[in-house]
């Protein structure tokens, strides 16, 4: 119980260039994130944001620093499944229905079917695309390749649930359904998660704390604690005086100077 | 399912097939053309229904020889790209003998390939055939087998599959599609090849060699019979395979 979910202490990576010192995506990160929190990593492209989350997925390894989840290393929280994850594509296999693409990680670990099937129906369920089950992920939306995708991380019942920009490539209709959706998931599934994004509205909606970075070399400037209380989060808070306090504050580390949240000046 | 667009596909090349036959035989006639030049559709018709036997008969035989080809050859050609894609280096070895044999007219090799094989058999030709499909298998399979998305890469990785695993649910199915394009192509080339292939000797029988004994003996009409007869057997190949291809291919592109 006391191992947070994912301890990041004096990360680093560089990648190495053919000549010259090589570009250092990570520099000096320190970052806890507590079972069952949610944290959003927020900063400009190139701040390495998704590279610190592919280093936690063991997709990456780090230069140097320490980097724990639950308590081993990234490498063996991999092989034991400990996380589960989503990016900005879908990544759906084409050739698979809805429900072969949700179980596919439950049949590559050799779960039985009679289990499959249940924790698939209720994978559906939770993510009300029961009725598209066996449809192939050409026949669906942007919107609901995500919510598959995202039956599929949750799969495995991960305490960890890593997302890189899910919403990224949606509209913002349909990204702000499926923000309230993710947080009734997260209510339901009491999973930590580690959510990268550039939007400011949604790491402050979603978000326990917003960790902000900045590029070049990449490095946490600021972590903003939202403080909003479970169950708050539903339709009237994004229109309410504390979310928009949150974004002003998300905005002001940004952008690195006090700005008045009503103006958003760019400051560049 | 709907009448329109069904009449537009199938019954517009039909109309100008029916059309462009009527003009010929109209032609012929009307300018007296020896056979020797261009026989009439009907004396071509006449002789394809009164030969049907040795027509078909000759097709079979050709058609075997061409099917036991595409199977050799599809078999070798993906194997050999899964090895190629499995072993950078044979992949670098192998480029010079893929580029060569690509450039090579395959059927220039059925001489030799007879003089090896001995004149009474097929083996010859089905060589031809096996090597012409080779390379567009081969090539087509080694570059579906790196069409492998690195979303699914990173995905197979997250779930800590083993490389089998990796293989069989994300690699094999990524190069499907590109294995029957390339099957495609292959078909017509097989049935070409293995009917080209008997222009240069083997034993008798076989619509290759049925088209060069009418034309010897002067009869025109029932070479050109034997023609229709190939085309039929390519286009049988060709269809039988872009079946495959669309009906097992259906959802992949995403």
């Amino acid at each position: 119980m006391s191992s947070p979910a994912v301890h990041v202490a004096g990360l680093e990576r560089v990648f190495p260039a053919r000549r010259g010192p090589g570009v250092t995506a990570l520099a000096g990160v320190d970052l806890d994130v507590a079972p069952g929190e949610f944290v959003s990593l927020i900063g400009p492209s190139g701040c390495g944001k998704s590279t610190l989350l592919r280093l936690i997925a063991d997709l990456d390894t780090p230069t140097a620093g320490t980097l724990e989840v639950f308590g081993k290393t990234a490498r063996q929280a991999r092989r034991d499944q400990d996380y589960g994850i989503a990016f900005q594509q879908a990544g759906l296999l084409p050739w698979l229905t809805v429900t072969g693409n949700i179980e596919l990680p439950l049949t590559l670990h050799k779960i039985g079917r009679r289990e499959r099937q249940t924790k698939v129906a209720e994978l559906l369920e939770l993510i009300g695309l029961t009725d598209f089950a066996g449809s192939y992920p050409d026949q669906l939306s942007g919107g609901m390749q995500q919510r598959v995708a995202i039956a599929r991380a949750l799969a495995e019942s991960p305490r960890l649930l890593l997302m890189d920009e899910p919403f990224g490539a949606l509209d913002e209709m349909t990204r702000e359904r499926m923000q309230n959706e993710l947080v009734r998931i997260c209510a339901e599934t009491r999973a930590a998660v580690v959510f990268v994004t550039h939007s400011i509205p949604e790491a402050v909606f979603l978000s326990d704390r917003v960790v902000v970075m900045s590029p070049r070399p990449g490095r946490i400037v600021d972590v903003v604690d939202v403080a909003l209380r479970p169950g708050e989060r539903d339709e009237a808070l994004r229109e309410d005086a504390t979310f928009f306090a949150g974004v002003a504050r998300v905005r002001e580390a940004l952008h690195g100077t006090s700005v008045p949240s009503a103006r958003g000046v760019e400051h560049r | 399912m709907s009448g329109v667009p069904a009449a537009r596909t199938l019954g517009a090349p039909l109309v100008f097939g029916l059309a462009f036959l009527g003009l010929w035989q109209l032609l012929v006639v009307a300018l007296a053309i020896d056979p020797f030049i261009v026989p009439a559709p009907s004396a071509i018709a006449g002789q394809l229904l009164d030969h049907l036997d040795t027509v078909t008969a000759g097709a079979l035989r050709t058609g075997a020889n061409a099917l036991v080809g595409l199977v050799v050859g599809a078999v070798i050609g993906v194997v050999g790209a899964l090895l190629a894609n499995a072993v950078p280096v044979l992949d670098s070895l192998a480029a010079p003998v893929v580029a060569a044999l690509s450039v090579m007219p395959i059927v220039a090799l059925a001489p030799v390939l007879y003089t090896m094989y001995g004149a009474d058999v097929d083996t010859a030709r089905q060589l031809v055939a096996a090597l012409a499909v080779l390379i567009p298998i081969y090539v087509n399979t080694l570059r579906g087998l790196r069409q492998v998305r690195p979303v699914h890469r990173d995905l197979m990785r997250a779930y800590a599959a083993t490389p089998r695993q990796q293989q069989l649910a994300v690699t094999l199915p990524t190069a499907a599609p590109y294995v029957f394009t390339g099957l495609r192509v292959a078909s017509s080339l097989a049935v070409i090849s293995a009917l080209v292939a008997e222009y240069f000797g083997g034993p008798v029988g076989g619509l290759g060699k049925s088209i060069t004994s009418a034309a010897a003996s002067s009869n025109y009409p029932l070479a050109w019979a034997y023609v229709v007869g190939s085309i039929l057997l390519g286009l049988a190949f060709y269809v039988v395979a872009l079946a495959l291809e669309s009906g097992l291919t259906r959802h992949r592109r995403p």
